[in-house]
């Protein structure tokens, strides 16, 4: 059923991303893709991987961006892994003509039935946010499966029982957790930090937030720059400075 | 959007054999055309052959053709799944009334109102199909009143031409006004056209790269890293792009070929007393040149939102 759930659980598995720790180190778009290419939506096809023009299957891509403040004439560098948000108006669920897209009403996890899939690409059209990678050697669409076969995974310890992004980032940028539940700690660190949706005016209504970078220090707790110590008058210099800047001047 | 080909082959043979396909039902069906079994079987045959290659081009599209019977099954939320089941039925009517008209030799009365239907069936379908388009929020210049419109006034004036391209290669008599309707629907085709241009360079970008990446409160997005060295699906598929001054000259070219060569080749033939057999060809086939010109760049000129990840900064 492409349809959207008509009762979902409430419970709304998602991704939190803060874009102040991010690096942009790309190693949880690397962990995704080995994950995931024996996972539940595998393989993740490379075509020519090691040719002139190599391309594949990624559920998951990290693009970096300036942002520029004319008016305060700073500038900041923000690095912005972009996957899957498991929207809970879905638009890539209901344009899908076969059923093959469907999100699911437990969890609200997005999926794609790839045995039915028939590979009209409608579904990566209709999601704003380039989450849909097709595979062209199956001729099916694939996507960020919120790693279903890890998280509910029993042959698992618990703690590893998150999904591949999520635990391999060296910077704990991601977390993961039920956003439905505002007592869980992702809807906490959510709520403190002022995370928030991309692209509102698109109507999908994310399931994943993104937390904003933290406001850039300025004023005097912060270091002085380099070019500051620079001193053109040798007045309050050392006795031997003063001798060299002497001899020097002369 | 890439420009795909087979979608653009789709939507207008399949448009303009609709077209047809509506004309003839209501014609036929007011007993403006009579029930002439050359012209039924040359303008059915056309009308079935564009429809029918044009859905096999589309499905051609798929990565899996084979499954393409699925995708009749979601017509409570796709519209490509409505567009699949009204194709396949709108070709019980107009089969039936093709039918009567050629074998019976009737297309009024009971036939007529099977016609009716038939035409019914053929613009809901092109309304299903501009749909598809239209329902495309990620898709600004898509996702407007225009394009289900433009779909539909150019199926009736595709059909139309080749309906009277038929009836003046075939010598049959051309019903009253046939010219003056066809000049007047692709008049209205073009002034469409320009007026959907207009909307689209005057409304307000719907996002941004700051509203994609929620950084605004920063200053401006700008990107200076892309998450990978080489094209992948996202760019070949929506990231495609043309030239502004190019798409200035093939918006030209396309209303040249579609409207004014083809109304000013029927108005020479009118003033010089040509023989409508003889220009007629000439004149449709300029006008499927502008047609197809047309299409491709409403794709081509359409951008995808997910463009605003890959450098772009307003759509
Ligand atoms: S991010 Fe895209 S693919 Fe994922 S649920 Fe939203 S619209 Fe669908
Ligand atoms: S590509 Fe597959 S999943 Fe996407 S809309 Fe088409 S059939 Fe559905
Ligand atoms: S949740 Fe899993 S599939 Fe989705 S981006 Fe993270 S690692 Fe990839």
């Amino acid at each position: 059923m492409t349809s959207l759930p008509q009762n979902p659980s409430g419970v709304k598995l998602g991704l939190v991303i803060d874009l102040d720790i991010c690096v942009g180190c790309h190693a949880c778009a690397v962990n995704c893709k080995e994950w995931n290419t024996s996972g539940k939506l595998a393989p993740l096809t490379d075509l020519e991987p090691y040719g002139a023009r190599p391309d594949g299957v990624w559920f998951n891509r990290i693009h970096t961006f300036e942002v520029v403040d004319e008016e305060a004439g700073t500038s900041r560098t923000v690095h912005f892994p972009r996957s899957c948000l498991h929207c809970e108006d879905a638009p890539c669920v209901t344009v899908c003509p076969t059923g093959a897209s469907y999100k699911r009403e437990e969890d609200g996890i997005v999926l794609i039935n790839t045995d039915i899939c028939i590979g009209c690409k409608l579904c990566s059209w209709a999601c704003p946010y380039g989450a849909r990678e097709y595979d062209e050697d199956e001729g099916v669409m694939k996507k960020c499966t919120l790693c279903i076969d890890k998280i509910y995974n029993a042959n698992l310890p618990l703690e590893s029982r998150a999904p591949a992004c999520v635990s391999t980032c060296p910077a704990g940028a991601r977390s993961f957790g039920d956003l439905g539940d505002p007592e869980s700690d992702v809807s906490k660190l959510v709520e403190a930090r002022g995370g928030y949706a991309l692209m509102p005016e698109q109507g999908t209504r994310p399931v994943n937030r993104y937390l904003p970078p933290r406001p850039k220090k300025v004023g005097d707790d912060v270091a002085p720059r380099m070019l500051e110590h620079q001193d053109d008058s040798p007045d309050g210099a050392g006795l031997l400075a003063r001798w060299v800047d002497k001899v020097l001047s002369a | 959007m890439h420009p795909a080909k087979s979608v653009i082959y789709f939507t207008t043979a399949s448009g303009a054999g609709y077209g047809l396909l509506a004309w003839l039902g209501v014609l036929g069906a007011m007993g403006i055309i009579p029930a002439d079994r050359t012209f039924g079987i040359a303008a059915f045959g056309s009308a079935f052959f564009f429809v029918i290659s044009g859905l096999l081009s589309s499905t051609g599209h798929l990565g899996r053709p084979e499954r393409a019977w699925r995708a009749l099954s979601q017509w409570r939320s796709s519209w490509l799944s409505r567009e699949g089941i009204a194709a396949i039925l709108t070709f019980l009517p107009t089969g039936l009334y093709a039918l009567a008209w050629v074998l019976l030799g009737q297309n009024t009365g009971l036939a007529g109102i099977i016609g009716l239907a038939g035409a019914g069936l053929a613009l809901l379908t092109v309304f299903t199909t501009s749909m598809i388009y239209a329902s495309l929020k990620t898709i600004p210049a898509w996702s407007n009143g225009w394009t289900s419109l433009g779909y539909l006034v150019m199926a009736l004036t595709s059909g139309a031409w080749l309906g009277v391209l038929l009836l003046a290669v075939l010598g049959e008599p051309m019903p009253p006004y046939s010219l003056s309707v066809l000049a007047g629907l692709t008049v209205l085709m073009a002034l469409i056209k320009l007026l959907y241009w207009r909307s689209l360079a005057k409304a307000p970008a719907r996002s941004t790269a700051e509203s994609a990446t929620g950084l605004a409160r920063f200053g401006t997005v700008r990107l200076i890293e892309s998450p990978h060295s080489e094209p992948n699906y996202l760019l070949k598929e929506m990231g495609y792009r043309i030239a502004r001054k190019h798409a200035g000259k093939l918006r030209f070219w396309g209303l040249f070929y579609a409207a004014m060569a083809p109304l000013i080749l029927l108005g020479v033939a009118a003033g010089y007393a040509i023989p409508l057999a003889a220009i007629m060809p000439l004149a449709a086939a300029s006008f499927a040149i502008g047609l197809v010109l047309e299409r491709w760049l409403f794709f081509a000129e359409a951008k995808h939102v997910v463009t605003l990840y890959y450098g772009n900064s307003a759509v």
